[in-house]
């Protein structure tokens, strides 16, 4: 941290004054107001929907503020003009990054700042610039490696060198750390201590209490759109911010220890071919068991979306086994799956959970249409449809105006509770449960985790996928970590550390390095 | 600028604006007429009596708007499951020629109700064969229909010319390249004798009904509707979506291949290669204006065939071209068009 602000290290170079903006009835920030001084790092503190990107697409011109001015370096920033921030020297790092997988390095960081024309000329220089930008940054990349080939952290690096390489004064960070494994979450903090010790200015987004107080200088917390609370890192600590960032004390979930049954679902030595450059599975076995809660740990993109798929019903193993209930699945499919009694949960509750367009009862009998009472011999039972429906918002708590609300709009926590019962209230023997909190609110976190909880201790075998390593640790019985489509040892509950779940998730401690992605 | 979704648009923001795109339309219809050199509200009022004026031309209208009922409900059954049939011309020609070809045969001599149904059976089975392609070809390879069902109405074309130059000449036709005209006895009665309006069009508004209750009341039009609005979350759930897109096909092309059937047998008598002036993609606007909604179907093809034989009428009275109805047409569409979409979003700055 940058303890000695003195003398020139006090001076302002952003300031956000009264910033308002609205969707419709939501207010998303509500006269948010905000000061970051030079070689400074403010963390935006805040929930899922507190205001926090769309303030900073404010900051960056991708939004016009209904109310309220920014400025940079004492100057006023014209409101919706993206190249102004980049002119006035801000730089932003999406949390879905802007890259493009078939240029190199270089050519990446130097798309947008000369014509495409003159792009060969004056490479070498730019080159040596940004060997020497890495160099100071502690960046190491690559510069003429093809961006689809870099790991997600490279790939962010990346990200941060153009930033630089625009000579961003104020880089603005948005959740940066979500897709890292712990290794490289510290080697981003490295990056930015010496960011600051050269002078440099940055917002860091995140809702991870602990990177917060571990990087931040200051905090200013977010809560509904406003500012809650604005506070000095050193003077406070993790709890107080908690409760700050959510208004009310938060008791995570109790886990009592689980008693594992027999194995309900199990791969055997199952492959599956890979997409591009996201790995198949590599030779996986597992045992779902019954009243345990299997968590799956790893970056992003190493064989999860496979593993899912799979289990959903939408691919078959290439070799090896699948088995469920003791049979060997020779034939598979999304409807076998249902009908084998397990509750698939999916990834992206938008476009693959639900059909946006269709009201709450459509919704809800997506997977049972065919069965009655929804319907007799291909004719629909829409009263008996409503019903199912009705029971599934009374007994999951789904906040709506009635099943002929259209699921779209929802907020994603209700829509994920209209999920978790349409699965749930088939009493499933195995669920699979995909970033089932990515995106929530913490009230509908814990509502979802004490589901799960619920159904492993009525008997399910639960396979939780997640990216948050903490999420994994808290919730899980056993975890193994997925890295290339591989599988490592289960591991119980406290048997490693965050940071030995790291490794595993960096590819190391794997058989035999000789596997090809 | 940007759109953002109403979640509960307001009735009068339903029909306000497709009420205020119906208004445009005339306004511009107005200054077309002006353009031509005629007067505007006279030539209104022309297109107004030459379509529904008189006895005479009420039945005409709701005879030209019979093939594009079929048409229209073929093409609204196919996009309600984002299958984008732009090929009910080949499937129409398709019906024709089968129907032809049945009626002419030995078979003609069966009793009128299992004749007819017979020749509507057969065409909307071919009709729903040619479209059979085109989708396995989509589900299988992933080849876009919107090519191969439109090239096919060119092959369908140029297949009926050479059918009618050759195997299915007339040899009565004086050289004419017409087919052989089904026998007074073969052909669909007219609903009430001396009306020129045949059973074609009560057919269609029982289709249309048909159409409504399949999307509505069953599986399958619960289907075709999950997988139009989100193919990913169809097969996510299970919803077997090759299969679902073979079906609606099936449905899609035997639909427009009964306009065929309707019109040799209703109101032509033989097939000819201006049997139909378009009803295939007449078809698209007509599904369009009614939103895709079955019944909806039967109210803008009557409008739309209204147009064309308004216009028809009013071009010979006042001297002002016919395309003048094609233009209506097109301007109507994206009136419309504009106003679905803006009766359901607002536009907001920033």
């Amino acid at each position: 941290m940058n303890q000695d602000k003195t003398g020139a290290q006090s001076e302002t170079v952003l300031r956000l004054n009264g910033i308002t903006k609205r969707f419709g009835a939501l207010v998303a920030n509500d006269a948010i107001s905000l000061d970051l001084r030079r070689g400074e790092v403010v963390a935006l503190l805040g929930e899922n929907g507190a205001g926090k990107t769309t303030l900073m697409n404010i900051l960056f011109g991708h939004y016009v503020a209904d109310a309220g001015h920014v400025e940079a370096f004492g100057e006023p920033l014209p409101p919706g003009q993206p190249r102004a921030a980049l002119e006035a020297g801000i730089g932003m790092v999406h949390q879905h990054f802007t890259l493009a997988d078939n240029l190199t390095v270089t050519e990446n960081i130097l798309l947008g700042t000369v014509p495409l024309w003159r792009m060969g000329l004056g490479l070498g220089q730019a080159k040596a610039r940004i060997a020497q930008l890495s160099k100071d940054f502690g960046l190491s990349v690559h510069p003429d490696a093809k961006v689809g080939t870099l790991t997600v952290g490279e790939r962010q690096r990346v990200e941060i060198l153009k930033a630089l390489y625009r000579d961003a004064k104020i880089l603005i960070l948005d959740e940066p750390t979500a897709v890292l494994t712990p290794q490289e979450t510290d080697a981003l903090f490295e990056t930015l201590r010496k960011a600051v010790a050269l002078g440099l200015s940055i917002v860091f987004i995140s809702h991870k209490l602990h990177e917060v107080t571990a990087i931040a200088d200051r905090c200013v917390v977010l809560r509904h759109g406003k500012v809650v609370g604005e506070v000095n890192t050193a003077d406070t600590d993790r709890h107080a911010l908690a409760s700050l960032m959510v208004g009310a004390e938060i008791t995570p979930p109790e886990v009592s220890p689980a008693t594992p049954g027999r194995a309900l679902l199990q791969l055997r030595d199952v492959s599956t071919p890979s997409e591009g450059a996201v790995p198949g599975l590599d030779h996986v076995t597992l045992d779902l068991k019954a009243g345990q809660i299997t968590g799956l740990a790893g970056v992003s993109g190493n064989g999860q979306a496979a593993l899912s798929d799979l289990i959903s019903g939408l691919r078959m193993p290439q070799n090896g086994a699948m088995i469920i209930g003791g049979a060997d699945q020779a034939t598979w499919s999304p409807r076998l799956a249902v009908h084998a009694g397990i509750a698939r949960i999916p990834e992206d509750r938008h476009h693959t959970g639900t059909i946006a367009d269709f009201d709450l009862t459509e919704n809800t009998i997506l997977e049972t249409y065919m069965d009655p009472p929804v319907s007799h011999a291909g004719w629909m039972n829409w009263s008996a449809a409503e019903n199912m429906a009705q029971e599934v918002i009374d007994a999951y708590d789904v906040r709506c105006p009635g099943p002929s609300t259209r699921i779209r709009l929802l907020s994603g926590g209700n829509m994920q509770k209209l999920i978790l019962g349409r699965v749930l209230e088939r009493n499933p023997k195995v669920i699979l449960a995909n970033q089932p909190v990515r995106g929530l609110d913490i009230g509908a976190i814990t509502y979802v985790h004490n589901r799960l909880l619920a159904a492993r201790d009525a008997g399910a075998a639960v396979l939780l996928i997640s990216e948050d390593l903490d999420e994994i640790i808290q919730l899980s019985d056993v975890i193994h970590v997925i890295s290339e489509g591989r599988l490592s040892p289960e591991f119980p509950r406290g048997a490693k550390t965050p940071a030995e779940l790291g490794l595993w998730m960096a590819g190391q401690g794997f058989d035999g390095d000789a596997h090809a992605a | 600028m940007r759109l953002e979704p109403i979640a509960h648009p307001s009735l009068a923001r339903r029909l306000g604006f497709p009420a205020a795109a119906l208004g445009l339309t005339v306004v511009v219809a107005s200054l077309l007429a002006l353009i031509a050199g005629a007067n505007p509200f006279a030539t209104l009022g022309l297109i107004l009596k030459g379509a529904a004026g008189s006895k005479f031309a009420l039945l005409e209208t709701l005879n030209r708007a019979t093939p594009l009922i079929f048409t229209g409900l073929a093409v609204a059954v196919a996009f309600r499951a984002k299958l984008w049939n732009i090929g009910a011309e080949a499937q129409l020609y398709g019906g024709a020629i089968i129907t032809v070809v049945v009626g002419t045969s030995a078979l003609a001599a069966l009793p009128t109700l299992p004749l007819q149904f017979l020749m509507g059976f057969s065409a909307a089975l071919i009709g729903a064969l040619i479209l059979l392609g085109p989708v396995l070809l989509k589900t299988r390879f992933g080849v876009d229909e919107v090519v191969t069902t439109l090239l096919l109405n060119f092959i369908m074309l140029l297949f009926v010319s050479y059918l009618l130059e050759g195997p299915m000449k007339d040899p009565m036709g004086m050289g004419w390249p017409k087919s052989e005209a089904l026998d007074r006895s073969a052909r669909l009665p007219r609903i009430v004798d001396g009306l020129r309006l045949h059973w074609g069009f009560a057919l269609g508004i029982i289709c249309a009904f048909a159409v409504w209750i399949i999307q509505t009341r069953t599986t399958l039009g619960y289907e075709i509707r999950a997988v139009g609005l989100n193919i990913r979350a169809a097969r996510f759930a299970g919803i077997p979506v090759n299969a679902v897109l073979v079906k609606t096909a099936l449905l899609s092309g035997g639909l427009a291949a009964l306009a065929g059937f309707s019109e040799v047998s209703g109101l032509k008598g033989h097939l000819s290669l201006d049997l139909s002036p378009g009803f295939g993609y007449t078809g698209i606007i007509v599904a369009m204006l009614a939103l895709l909604h079955p019944l909806g179907v039967v109210v803008s093809a009557v409008f739309v065939a209204g147009v064309f034989v308004g216009s028809d009428s009013m071009s010979r009275a006042a001297d002002v071209p016919t395309y003048i109805a094609d233009m209506l047409m097109a301007i109507a569409l994206l009136f419309m068009v504009l106003a679905i979409l803006l009766s359901r979003v607002r536009v907001v700055r920033g």
